[in-house]
């Protein structure tokens, strides 16, 4: 059976590994064979194996990918996989990154829903009526199944340039609960974003867009972002 | 953080400001070279014009904003230049760069 060439970035430097090439094989699957078979202390996280939980994200051959649903055949080069941990967060081993500061942005950007009719928690009387085909319901829906995998995150320039800069995801979040009509933390949360480590920052180069695996788009969130900033200095 | 915004969004006026301006003066250069082109010509349309003085002092105090704003956002990313000091210093720059431009309009005008 030919054989699939994989460079893994370990902690202590590059490991390559030799494993069967399969017809039908996910990177996913060849990283569990590799630790089943041939180095049981690889570190790497998955959980759900279908797209669902975000946790495989890792760099494959250079672009950050959910490995679970990446087919090697789609993605080698030369028979030839190189794994590296996803890139703007720290390492915890091998391929396993440490999310903290990915997720700490989140909650600096207020990615927190604030109910405006129960500011202190209760359960409003009645339900909020929101038509699912107004405009900001609409903008809301476009960014809200992000699943926090850290993709885009791992694909920012700007991140890299500016390790305090908020990232794709934390601002794609914010501008959801902007767009969204019963939340009440508008103000706070825009202030939040502004400036030079949020939305300011961003270059507009759409990496996050091109690699997001849920096809979302949050260089379009950022610049709605910019845009309700700007016209709230200009007419506050 | 306000101030940040602030500067951003001057940054998107100035560059309104410079599209138009920018075309203004490439149009004026095109049209003025047709005959030639001398320093008493430039002179003669310069001197005592209220209108060209107040266009080159805008275009000049877009200019300088505009590009002291700039670099610093390109320092901050490759140079990890941040911080008040540093705001302080474009700043200066950026105005050191209109006023020398709005000197040398305010000379032609008075020549």
């Amino acid at each position: 059976m030919a054989q699939l060439k994989v460079r893994i970035q370990r902690s202590d430097g590059i490991a390559e590994y030799a494993v069967a090439a399969r017809e039908n094989q996910t990177v996913l699957d060849v990283v569990t064979e590799i630790q089943r078979e041939q180095q049981p202390d690889l570190a790497y996280r998955f959980a759900c194996r279908v797209g669902m939980c975000g946790s495989c994200a890792m760099e494959v051959n250079g672009v950050a990918r959910w490995t679970c649903r990446t087919h090697v055949r789609k993605v080698a080069e030369d028979g030839t996989l190189t794994l590296r941990p996803l890139a703007n967060l720290p390492v915890i081993r091998d391929l396993a990154t440490d999310m903290k500061p990915f997720f700490d942005k989140w909650a600096r950007a207020r990615g927190q829903f604030q109910p405006k009719d129960a500011p202190n928690g209760a359960v409003p009387v009645e339900f909020a009526v929101v038509p699912p085909s107004s405009p900001k319901r609409q903008e809301a829906d476009a960014g809200i199944e992000c699943i926090g995998c850290g993709v885009c995150y791992a694909s920012c320039d700007v991140v890299s340039w500016n390790p305090d800069y908020l990232g794709p995801a934390a601002l794609n979040r914010a501008w959801t609960l902007v767009n969204d009509v019963r939340d009440g933390g508008r103000r706070e949360r825009l202030d939040a974003v502004a400036g030079d480590a949020g939305c300011h920052s961003c270059h507009s180069t759409q990496g996050c867009t091109e690699r997001c695996p849920k096809n979302l788009d949050p260089s379009s969130a950022i610049a709605g972002l910019k845009r309700s900033i700007f016209w709230g200095v200009l007419a506050p | 953080m306000r101030g940040q915004v602030h500067l951003w969004a001057a940054q998107r006026i100035t560059a309104f400001v410079l599209a138009a301006a920018v075309f203004v003066h490439l149009a004026t250069i095109m049209l003025a070279v047709r005959g030639g082109l001398s320093a008493a010509e430039i002179v003669a349309r310069l001197s005592g014009a209220e209108g060209w003085l107040a266009f080159y002092a805008v275009f000049a105090l877009a200019a300088g904003i505009h590009g002291a704003i700039g670099m610093r956002n390109i320092a901050g990313e490759w140079l990890g230049w941040r911080g008040r000091g540093f705001d302080a210093l474009w700043l200066g720059i950026g105005l050191v760069t209109a006023a020398f431009g709005i000197r040398a309009a305010w000379g032609l005008y008075h020549a």
